[in-house]
């Protein structure tokens, strides 16, 4: 089978690595830098960290050389679904799509251009460390299931779930893939923006008792705006927020939101934070400490360009 | 007349600046450097003036004589430690707060049994060095008596400053105008500390300008439950200053930006332990306290 990661930044990365270590699958990459894209030609694409792991694949900034796929797993950014989705969706015609992109809204932006779609979260981290080389700072599973409205085949998701999980990368198929998406959601909105607009680390963020407090005000208001929905968590966001506290965990994390702030790049709040508040209005949930949130983000986005 | 005027950050030089054309004025300043350099040069205003005044200068207390009004001009953070070096000096003096918040004149209170005036400004200016204020913003200083003083008293110190120049007026109770500020420093100052934004139209619309109209009416349910009917409206307030053309930048951004200790224990401090007294819930303060609070210890 044809697979194409979409935005091979560090979690495409992640993915296209560890499928191109499966004789059936045959791995292409989209991405807009052109050294990277050379380099992963050149050499192959290297992960290391976590794990070693060097794979084999084609790699195009050129939309137009992606033959037709059986699937296709977008990783850009968020803010960038809908540009890197038009330029690739003729790839697609007869295969599904998958997001494993933060936030919420990108299941949509993909469903405007391809027929399959299938909503995904994924764990996992990196980072990019030069053309071709990514540093694989966190393990994680991920969870693919239909996307409701333009639904993929679920046989179809645990094809692509297999896939993933013999390559390295541990995925569950599932018929309802809401739950995970919400939990991840809920606990970047409600920790990733603290930590931009304080400039601490996850760890510092949790051991100032206001400030967690703060934290959980959002949590509560994000679990409420998916009660509304009949999205059932998978699990509580406050583990994980606690868990990532740890100092062997995630303790000196600095949020990538933070990292985006300090290198005054735009943000991904406007499908986290405002994510959130968007589904709120739809539901009639009021969510005035997540709008706050994404105001002072977006607030502090217009001061660079001021 | 002989005045004392304690700080002599922005706010502090310009008073003492303007108030030395027309009485004698010693000012306390927190380093020798700093004391020495306006003894020697005197004190140069520039933009809406245009003057150097003498002053005298010293970091003690002791070495600027006695004093018939002393105004107290340092920042919220630097009062305790002001109040306690000053208290049981200056003993036949007034002694008028100009701080940011609520709370200043009970600090002063606790440290001595002078005369007490309030009062709240509205001006502005740009320090470019220890001896150079330029004065931006002629917005005027409003002064209430607080303990021991009457409207006479406030009126007074207002037409001395008027002389000197500044903007002054005096009211009978000061709350109306205090809260008035209190809300729009609480909402503008902080808003613009954590977005690095200077006050300009972010303010006054789209997703911004939501927040701080929530931030405002807290702060105006916070004051009803208190019993203070506000002089001005604090959205008023915040839509005509980004109306003026010149994006004005709150003290507490150049506080954070400059990573020092920002005045938002006077500040949301007071407003948020205000609506605790007074049992109003003020989720989006609570939120912007925490939040500055929390930026000020990153800087460590």
């Amino acid at each position: 089978m044809k697979v194409a990661i979409i935005g091979c930044g560090a979690v495409g990365s992640l993915f296209a690595a560890h499928l191109a270590q499966l004789d059936d699958v045959e791995v292409w990459a989209y991405d807009l830098s052109r050294e990277h894209v050379d380099a992963i030609n050149e050499h192959g694409l290297r992960l290391s960290g976590a794990g070693e792991v060097v794979g084999r694949l084609r790699a195009t900034a050129d939309a137009a050389e992606l033959p037709g796929c059986d699937f296709g797993i977008v990783a850009t950014k968020a803010m960038h679904t809908s540009a890197a989705i038009a330029a690739t969706a003729h790839a697609f015609a007869g295969g599904c799509v998958a997001t494993v992109q933060n936030g919420l809204g990108n299941e949509e932006a993909i469903a405007e251009h391809v027929g399959n779609v299938i909503r995904g979260t994924t764990f996992p981290a990196g980072k990019i460390l030069a053309p071709g080389h990514v540093q694989w700072d966190v393990k994680g599973d991920t969870t693919l299931g239909p996307y409701e409205p333009k639904p993929a085949p679920l046989d179809e998701v645990e094809r692509l779930a297999d896939a993933c999980t013999r390559g390295g990368m541990p995925t569950t198929a599932v018929p309802d893939a809401r739950g995970p998406q919400w939990r991840k959601v809920i606990f970047n909105a409600s920790t990733n923006p603290i930590g931009a607009l304080t400039g601490l680390t996850h760890g510092r963020v949790c051991e100032r008792p206001d400030l967690r407090a703060l934290v959980s005000d959002l949590v509560d208001e994000g679990k409420a705006v998916a009660a509304a929905q009949g999205i059932e968590l998978d699990a509580d966001p406050e583990a994980l927020i606690d868990h990532a506290a740890k100092p062997e965990v995630a303790y000196d994390h600095k949020a990538s939101m933070l990292q985006d702030v300090e290198a005054r790049r735009t943000t991904e709040i406007d499908y986290l934070n405002g994510g959130i508040v968007r589904f709120g209005r739809e539901h009639a949930v009021p969510t005035p400490l997540n709008q706050a949130i994404w105001a002072l983000v977006k607030g502090m986005e217009s001061s660079w360009t001021r | 007349m002989r005045i004392v005027v304690a700080g002599a950050g922005t706010i502090g030089s310009l008073f003492a600046a303007h108030l030395a054309t027309v009485a004698d004025v010693a000012v306390l300043t927190r380093r020798d450097d700093h004391a020495r350099r306006l003894n020697e040069h005197g004190l140069r205003v520039s933009g809406r003036a245009d003057f150097t005044a003498q002053v005298r200068a010293a970091t003690d207390p002791d070495e600027l004589g006695e004093a018939d009004l002393v105004v107290v001009a340092c920042k919220g953070g630097d009062l305790e430690p002001l109040a306690a070096s000053i208290g049981r000096r200056f003993a036949g003096a007034t002694v008028m707060t100009t701080q940011n918040g609520l709370g200043a004149e009970e600090v002063m209170a606790a440290h001595g049994a002078w005369p007490l005036l309030s009062s709240v400004t509205f001006m502005s200016g740009t320090r470019h060095d220890d001896a150079h204020v330029e004065y931006v913003l002629d917005t005027a200083t409003w002064i209430g008596p607080y303990r021991g003083t009457t409207h006479a008293d406030a009126e007074a110190v207002a037409a001395l400053i008027r002389s000197a120049g500044l903007k002054a007026e005096a009211f009978d109770d000061l709350r109306p105008a205090q809260w008035s500020k209190l809300i729009f420093n609480a909402t503008v100052n902080t808003v613009a500390a954590l977005t690095g934004l200077p006050h300009d139209f972010h303010f006054a619309e789209g997703m911004l300008g939501e927040l701080v109209h929530g931030l405002v009416d807290e702060g105006k349910a916070v004051a009803a439950a208190a019993g203070v009917e506000l002089r001005e409206d604090p959205w008023e307030m915040n839509v005509h200053a980004t109306q003026r053309g010149h994006a004005h930048y709150p003290s507490m951004l150049e506080d954070v930006k400059a990573h020092r200790p920002t005045e938002i224990e006077l500040i949301t401090g007071s407003l948020v332990r205000e609506a605790e007294r007074t049992g109003v819930s003020v989720p989006l303060h609570t939120a912007m306290y925490s939040l500055v609070k929390a930026k000020e210890a990153s800087y460590s």
